[in-house]
């Protein structure tokens, strides 16, 4: 595995097609018929479906899939597994079960595919769900992700647009993944700064999330391949607007200076063209913009709480040893959707 | 002294290595010259851009078919002083889109054609007042008065060309109404073009 085999021409988050252009698809599909049990469908843009069962319950549906964004097979399994868990977390939800997809070139080392699943099926494990199938397929590149099952109370769980006007906002992963990797891929990234984004990425949000149960939290997304900004932007939902502090935004050590050289992502690229119109940046520098639109791989949760509670919130998180930051308010509707300073 | 330029071939290199290969060949330059820079996509184009723009070098890029661009890069004091900087594809405020603006009429809406004419000077400049600015404007059957003679809508569009947007008349419609040589914003194009801008844009808008 030393030579990179595993990699392709772009892994992880980085690898999933522009906000845009599935907006543009999307749009065109026919809607399905009402179904009053589907609570969260792909109109609000949400990380998962949610529908309900019964009167009380309601179950969580995702699925995420990528090509790997690091060398090491069994850390691919975890990062993987651990940001199509994600979805359920971002939610509000319990994590039942999981299926593997994997797509595997036919001639490549099966044993490169035994570390795949196991590091996957160990995060599956970790978030108390249980494995339960799979499907896998023939391809010449190789993927690797989870379609997950969890419950949720139906009366209790996260949209990512039920943000109100004086909500703080909390990011719970330090920002830079993407940077990081692709710095990586062409040997310009440090080692600690490797090793801080792997182990960022293969924390499960699932710590996060039970701490969240205690608040009143009233919108949540988990930050993956639209960047920072793209996902907040989902959370502004037309109707509310926001005020950044950017030096509140915690970044992976060595993100900043990677930046500075360029080693940027056209994953990256395409968010700032989906997003940039919604932002106003006041005295931002060049690297700390790149940051904020780079496509994140098993990034944290951002999450709209009450502001009564967000000093608490923030304090169980930080004890938890949770990189937690408190980096903005959500404000009624302004001229620039989102004010970064 | 001839001036010094290298030449970096990253067609079928995705990001960031466009961006890596081209700061090795600056690097090679030793101070001043030109790097040309073939890719294959205009993301690759754009993050080229944001770095020349971060590095005061200035740039220049054109298209030259849908899997080939070249990007010019000039480094060092005099180098490329001839190019005005305004060339420069910057990450600008006024963002556009794969959006095309199709104007098929003089009058905006069904129903009274004066209303109509005033809502159509009002729709340009309410477009011109945008963040995000169409990559198009086409102009065909009556739509080419709105780029012709006196038109209220000509100050706008000129505007709006200023900020980059590209407005096209169909030459057709030109020669049928007699206004050929009145136009007074943007260029002529023909029906082959309009087709092409039109299922290679993201949104067509209609007004």
């Amino acid at each position: 595995m030393g030579d990179n085999s595993l990699f392709c021409k772009s892994g992880g988050c980085t690898a999933k097609l522009g906000a845009g252009l599935l907006g543009y698809v999307l749009d065109k599909i026919p809607r399905p018929l009402y179904d009053k049990n589907l609570l969260v469908g792909y109109d609000s843009k949400d990380d998962a479906a949610v529908y309900q069962v019964t009167e009380n319950l309601a179950i969580v549906q995702t699925l995420d899939f990528f090509p790997p964004m690091v060398s090491d097979p069994y850390l691919f399994g975890q990062i993987a597994a651990a940001n199509a868990l994600s979805d359920i977390y971002a939610m509000g939800g319990e994590v039942k079960s999981a299926l593997n997809i994997v797509c595997f070139p036919e001639q490549e080392d099966l044993n490169i595919l035994g570390e795949i699943l196991r590091g996957g099926a160990e995060k599956v494990t970790e978030a108390g769900g249980i494995l339960s199938g799979g499907h896998s397929i023939c391809d010449p590149e190789i993927k690797y992700g989870l379609s997950v099952m969890g419950t949720v109370a139906a009366d209790r769980f996260y949209k990512n647009n039920g943000g109100r006007i004086g909500d703080k906002l909390i990011l719970t992963k330090k920002l830079g993944v993407g940077i990081v990797c692709t710095a990586d891929r062409v040997g310009e990234a440090a080692k600690e700064s490797v090793d801080e984004a792997v182990e960022s990425m293969t924390t499960l949000n699932k710590y996060t999330v039970e701490i969240c149960a205690d608040y009143r939290i009233h919108a949540c997304t988990d930050v993956t391949g639209f960047g920072f900004l793209g996902h907040l932007h989902e959370m502004m939902a037309q109707n509310l607007s926001c005020r950044i502090d950017s030096s509140k935004i915690l970044t992976i050590r060595g993100a900043f200076d990677c930046a500075e050289e360029f080693l940027l992502t056209a994953a990256g690229q395409k968010n700032r063209n989906h997003t940039a119109s919604f932002v106003k940046f006041d005295g931002i520098a060049f690297a700390m913009e790149e940051i904020l639109f780079d496509p994140q791989t098993s990034g944290g949760l951002l999450v709209a709480v009450d502001k009564r509670d967000a000093d608490a919130l923030l304090r169980k998180l930080t004890e938890a040893g949770i990189p937690a930051s408190q980096v903005g308010e959500i404000l009624e509707k302004q001229e620039n959707e989102i004010l970064v300073f | 002294m001839r001036e010094k330029k290298i030449v970096v071939n990253a067609v079928g290199d995705t990001c960031p290595i466009p961006v890596v290969k081209t700061k090795q060949a600056i690097g090679q330059l030793g101070g001043s010259g030109t790097v040309e820079v073939y890719v294959d996509n205009e993301i690759a184009v754009q993050n080229l851009s944001k770095m020349a723009v971060q590095k005061g070098y200035r740039i220049r890029s054109e298209k030259q078919n849908d899997q080939k661009y070249v990007v010019l890069l000039y480094i060092g004091s005099d180098a490329g002083s001839d190019i005005p900087t305004e060339d420069a594809l910057s990450c600008s405020t006024k963002v556009k889109r794969d959006l095309v603006v199709a104007v098929s009429s003089s009058v905006m809406g069904e129903g009274d054609a004066e209303l109509g004419r005033v809502l159509m000077k009002g729709f340009f400049y309410a477009l011109s007042q945008q963040d995000i600015l169409p990559k198009t404007i086409l102009f065909y059957n009556s739509g080419a008065f709105l780029t012709c003679g006196e038109a209220d809508t000509v100050s706008d569009l000129k505007q709006l060309e200023a900020e980059g947007v590209e407005i096209l008349t169909c030459g057709t419609c030109l020669n049928h109404y007699q206004l050929t040589d009145q136009l007074k914003v943007g260029g002529v194009t023909n029906m082959y073009a309009i087709a092409e801008k039109m299922t290679g844009a993201g949104f067509v808008i209609k007004p």
